[in-house]
């Protein structure tokens, strides 16, 4: 599926949500369900420092695509980890670079990708880009 | 004893929907909240004698800087300094400890020692990391407990006539552990070190009294006792304060300027560079006013009252830990929930219209000598009421159903 489409999907399962809390247990939800990235990718290099969390994430070249896995140490950041990875993991270099990021504001998370927020989330989009600028010129 | 009602209605942010919610505000270690005499007096100097002060011969320059020297009179009697012109006015603590700091670079030599608690906050920590950089100097630091407590058994063995400067916070930021800062000013002493005392936590609920305590120097911050943020004082002794050199260069610091050299003007002016926050200085007087109409007594009361209730409620909850259970200690709970984020939490209640402050609060020395990444900070001030603190626990039962 191409990140547009994931993102529409994305905000099509949201608007079912009344509420905050319904969107938070949610987001709860797929925190727990998150993929847990490999201990061994757990390192230093990996990781992103928020003030408030902490973010790993590590990216794979698989074919012509990048495949990401990430963790945090709060469930709330690893819920919209979740959200983030299944937008742009598995996807060409060059459309992760194109991506627009404005579904984050449909789905009313804008607030968790401020970058006073400092959970990480911002860094870790900009870490997501850059994995895919760096293998972009390298094909 | 306090007329709750009548106290939260001087605070216009009080009545305030957040979410939705009513604001229930336990940010106050972070920044108090202002009173409408506050907010009005900011209002009326720019309204009625806007100018830049000792400057002009014309009548609003002249009504600005009275009412700027009557401001540094108020904070004197505050405070007790015996001149008004050992009262710096400041942009907040973090400002009068690197005042101090950048100072101490003419006077320390390498082997010379500078000692800070593991309890200080980042903003007293770093300048004196520069200060050490700079001078060759070395940072020795006095070592807490379980409880969060400055051990004084370790601070003696540490004071030597290496050292030069000893640097505390009255009261902890994080934990609200309330330092034996009289004891530690005598210890310091008696080894001929200065010692500075990081008021900034500790100016919301007493009224120190430098004259008494003896300190050096005495930092606070303006915008934690219900006044304009950017706004502090830096108190030092008129001895001490006439021995550092000037740590900014400016109008208003000086006597006399030529191009082969420059005099430098009388304390307090030496230290008071450019054109400074005139209005949050003159403001600043007014919400000193404020809180000793409210009574200091009557703040302590009510604090205290709303330190035990949160304590009993809190640890209702269950896998609930409180960090820093010093005995003496202020209106503040640092707290964590066994298995749940801090950031979780306070992203949840915050939801619920309730302001905390999670993470490592600046103290990053304290987080990792408990092993734990933050935690939730709720800190009271006079206004806030146990109701409130009811509606914070039941919110963070839902949170933690929510989260578990």
């Amino acid at each position: 599926m191409k990140i547009k489409d994931i993102q529409e999907e994305i905000v099509d399962e949201f608007s079912m949500f009344d509420d905050w809390m319904e969107r938070y247990e949610y987001i709860i939800e797929l925190g727990k369900k998150l993929p847990m990235i490999k201990e061994e990718f757990k390192t230093e290099n990996n990781l992103i420092k928020g003030c408030q969390s902490k973010v790993w994430l590590q990216g794979e070249q698989i074919d012509d695509k990048i495949v990401f896995t990430a963790d945090s140490d709060a469930i709330l950041t690893k819920g919209i980890i979740a959200i983030l990875i299944r937008t742009f993991s598995n996807q060409k270099a060059s459309d992760i670079l194109e991506a627009d990021m404005g579904f984050i504001d449909e789905i009313g998370l804008k607030e968790h990708l401020s970058p006073t927020r400092a959970n990480g989330l911002v860094s870790m989009i900009k870490n997501i880009k850059m994995y895919a600028l760096a293998f972009n010129t390298q094909n | 004893m306090l007329d709750i009602n009548k106290i939260r209605a001087d605070f216009p942010i009080l009545s305030q929907k957040v979410n939705g919610k009513p604001l229930v505000y336990f940010d106050n270690g972070a920044t108090s909240q202002k009173p409408q005499v506050v907010i009005d007096a900011i209002s009326k100097y720019y309204q009625e004698i806007n100018a830049n002060i000792h400057r002009g011969v014309h009548t609003l320059s002249q009504l600005a800087t009275d009412a700027y020297e009557i401001s540094r009179g108020k904070l004197q009697n505050h405070i007790n300094a015996k001149f008004a012109h050992e009262v710096l006015f400041t942009s907040g603590t973090t400002h009068g400890i690197n005042l101090v700091a950048n100072g101490f670079a003419s006077i320390l030599k390498p082997g010379d020692e500078v000692l800070v608690s593991a309890l200080e906050h980042h903003s007293n920590i770093v300048p004196w990391q520069i200060l050490c950089e700079k001078t060759g100097a070395t940072l020795r630091v006095i070592p807490m407990n379980e409880d969060g407590e400055l051990i004084m058994s370790e601070y003696d063995k540490l004071l030597s006539d290496k050292t030069k400067i000893v640097t505390v916070n009255h009261i902890s930021n994080a934990l609200g552990t309330v330092n034996p800062i009289k004891y530690m000013i005598d210890k310091a002493h008696e080894v001929g070190a200065a010692i500075l005392i990081d008021g900034a936590q500790a100016v919301p609920h007493l009224k120190p009294d430098v004259q008494e305590l003896d300190c050096d120097f005495y930092a606070f911050s303006g915008h934690k006792m219900c006044g304009p943020t950017g706004t502090g004082i830096l108190y030092g002794k008129e001895a001490w304060l006439n021995k550092l050199p000037p740590y900014q260069g400016g109008g208003e610091m000086i006597k006399e300027v030529t191009f082969e050299k420059t005099t430098y003007a009388e304390l307090p002016h030496k230290f008071e560079a450019g054109t400074p926050n005139i209005a949050g200085g003159i403001v600043l007087g007014t919400a000193v006013d404020y809180m000793n109409e409210v009574g200091f007594e009557n703040i302590q009361q009510q604090e205290k009252e709303l330190l035990e209730h949160a304590t009993s409620r809190l640890l209702e909850i269950e896998g609930l830990k409180i960090f820093g259970t010093a005995k003496e200690k202020t209106s503040v709970v640092s707290f964590n929930i066994e298995g749940i984020h801090p950031y979780d939490i306070g992203t949840i209640i915050d939801k619920l219209g309730i302001a905390v402050r999670t993470g490592h609060h600046c103290t990053q020395p304290i987080m990792t000598f408990f092993c734990i990444p933050g935690t939730i900070r709720a800190s009271f001030a006079f206004y806030n009421t146990k109701e409130e603190i009811d509606v914070m626990v039941e919110a963070i039962k839902k949170a933690q159903l929510m989260l578990s």
